[in-house]
């Protein structure tokens, strides 16, 4: 058990490792358009070749990125904060503490100031979606699973399968012409901030709908077919015919087994909301940490891009660590191999 | 061939007595017949598979040019414009028969290069096993616990949007999960006899990994291909949404909802119709999936 959460550990290091040096290297490759992404479209040659020798953009890019690990891990001084480039950027941290993850020439800060902010709303907003989802697909899974290809089952099927094809985009429009244009009941738009209309709570609503319903359907159709497949097993005949009443052996005999499949695709629902969520985020202008990859990547933000990078590769490899851990203390047979 | 056929699936046709292409066609047929969804699943998608090629003949209007005189009133319904007009005063049907084209057109070639790519990939490692195996497993692992968006957004935004770049990034993210699929299905059927027969034979790797085992591993990946078709349109889609797809004026549905999502409170079939499409195609390849899957199950 050790040895292998040992060995699963060292995997998502190196996966960290080789995600963060393949976005490194997919951004930094020409060095030139380092310089020309980092001042934006109105700087000079001569500012260009300035920053270019600062940040020694000739180096070969292993070279380069060691020293992004360098600035990261506090090794080295964050060379964009150096005064002689006259960008202005300044880090009330210091240009050199662990942890610095650079400065954002989109949003003209540092990047540990507005990438945990974003992180934050969106851990919000998945957190609700979650408690939803979580729920709901577990009732409607268990109970079509329980009675497999009766009318409930297939209408739940059929609703299950509709839901999870309509693109999140597309269920938002639905929703907003629904609730916004024709009932006025909701904000089309959700910017987390105080609009003399509109709370908070209900800015959060239509976006946590969205999620729900493009996710709901397919964690529902996980938790069924794992329940059909348990329904067939032999103890089960056995509990039914030995009398048992139909409730108990559904919450005792067939619930805790067929829960064991579906719970890393379950787990993996946590890292589809906090990290696809980008879709639902552009539609309604949530501040979340999607918009914000998404918005740092078409301006040229690279600092920013990699940093968030990290971050959401770090929370997709930890709940896939997590995952497996768990489904190994759930399933005792796979515990040894 | 004979044995292989009658060990792997005994209820399968005999190799002597192989039917010809057209009957095999026509049983496929039948038996999707006994699908409900599928069925529909069928109809919705050769509604729009139809719809694209006969764009050209039947769109009543260039998707590209503006009517200006449509601008005062592009709702719905107006005469002449069955969907109305977008915020360029474009006609709205035309530009749906053309997006369908598009998105008919690029989604196929993804599929059939991803899949390409993640067989080979697959059969290689569940084949030779060994240091093959544990390489091409690792990295398809770290690809694979890479948030495909993200993976999206940075390559596209990197490269730049392009049909050659979506279909590289398509390629990408599917080809390691189409890769695990595969390894797991050739590990099962590399131990049967008849591989073992052909390599006493004296056939070379290649050759029984494209004559012997992939051929016994195409029910699965049948299925897998259908959802993935779905998947697909849905991530076309959204890439255009998000400004990473087609370059316009090109119809294409995600960007035409993208385009005009800002208008939704006044003009919302504007949105709303492209969305509509997509899904509707979406919906026809995931009952397919979900019907094949169930005529599976029962044989």
């Amino acid at each position: 058990m050790t040895v292998f959460i040992l060995k699963r550990l060292g995997l998502v290091v190196l996966t960290m490792v080789v995600s963060s040096f393949l976005v490194f290297t997919l951004n930094e490759f020409s060095p030139g358009n380092v310089a020309s992404k980092t001042l934006g479209p109105y700087a000079s040659q001569e500012q260009k070749n300035i920053l270019f020798e600062r940040l020694q953009l000739n180096d070969p890019v292993l070279l380069r990125y060691v020293r992004w690990i360098g600035v990261l891990t506090g090794v080295i001084v964050d060379p964009l904060q150096d005064p002689v480039l006259g960008l202005n950027f300044h880090d009330p941290r210091g240009d050199q503490y662990f942890g610095n993850l650079g400065y954002s020439t989109l949003y003209k800060v540092p990047v540990n100031d507005v990438i945990w902010n974003r992180l934050g709303n969106t851990l919000a907003l998945a957190a609700i979606a979650f408690a939803i989802i979580l729920p709901l697909s577990m009732v409607f899974g268990i109970l079509s699973g329980m009675s497999e290809g009766s009318m409930l089952d297939r209408t739940l099927s059929y609703t299950g399968i509709t839901l999870t094809s309509i693109p999140e985009f597309a269920s938002g429009v639905m929703l907003m012409a629904i609730f916004v244009l024709w009932l006025e009941w909701l904000p089309g738009t959700s910017p987390l901030m105080s609009l003399p209309e509109w709370s908070i709570a209900e800015q959060f609503v239509l976006p946590v709908l969205v999620l729900v319903l493009y996710d709901f359907g397919y964690v529902a159709r996980m938790v069924r077919g794992s329940m059909v497949e348990v329904m067939t097993r032999p103890y089960i005949r056995t509990a039914i015919l030995k009398g048992l009443p139909y409730r108990r052996v559904i919450m005792k005999h067939a619930l805790r087994n067929a829960m064991i499949a579906p719970f890393t695709v379950i787990l993996l629902q946590i890292n589809f909301l906090i990290t696809g969520v980008v879709v639902t985020e552009v539609i309604f202008g949530f501040p979340g940490f999607g918009r914000m990859l998404l918005e740092a990547a078409l301006f040229g933000d690279i600092t920013l891009v990699e940093a968030a990078t990290m971050v959401a590769v770090f929370i997709a490899v930890t709940t896939q660590l997590v995952g497996d851990i768990g489904y190994m203390y759930l399933n005792p047979r796979i515990r040894f191999t | 061939m004979n044995d292989q056929a009658t060990a792997r699936q005994p209820a399968g046709p005999g190799a002597a007595s192989r039917p010809g292409l057209a009957a095999r066609t026509l049983k496929a047929i039948g038996l999707l017949r006994e699908s409900k969804a599928a069925i529909i699943g069928v109809g919705l998608i050769l509604f729009w598979v139809l719809l694209a090629l006969l764009a050209p003949v039947i769109a009543p209007y260039d998707p590209l040019k503006s009517n200006y005189a449509a601008l005062a009133n592009p709702g719905m319904l107006t005469p002449g414009h069955l969907l109305g007009t977008d915020h360029l005063g474009r006609d709205m049907l035309s530009r749906i028969m053309w997006g369908a084209r598009t998105v008919l057109t690029v989604t196929p070639v993804a599929i059939l290069i991803a899949y390409v790519v993640g067989i080979t990939l697959g059969m290689l490692a569940g084949y030779y096993r060994g240091w093959v195996d544990t390489l091409i497993s690792r990295v398809s692992d770290i690809i694979l616990s890479f948030p495909v968006l993200i993976l999206y957004i940075i390559l596209l935004s990197t490269v730049g949007p392009s049909v050659f770049n979506i279909i590289v990034a398509v390629t990408l993210a599917f080809a390691p999960g189409i890769g695990r699929i595969v390894r797991g299905l050739v590990l099962d059927l590399r131990t049967a006899e008849y591989v073992a027969a052909a390599q006493i034979r004296g056939e070379t790797g290649p050759f029984i990994m494209i004559v012997e085992l992939l051929p016994n591993a195409r029910g699965p990946l049948i299925v897998d291909a259908c959802l993935r078709f779905g998947y697909t349109v849905i991530t076309i889609g959204v890439l255009g949404f998000l400004g990473l797809g087609l370059p316009p004026p090109d119809p294409d549905w995600g960007g035409m909802v993208s385009e005009t999502t800002a208008l939704i409170t006044i003009f919302p079939h504007m949105a709303l119709v492209p969305s509509i499409a997509l899904s509707s195609l979406v919906i026809g390849f995931n009952l397919l999936a979900d019907g094949l899957r169930e005529i599976s199950m029962r044989d």
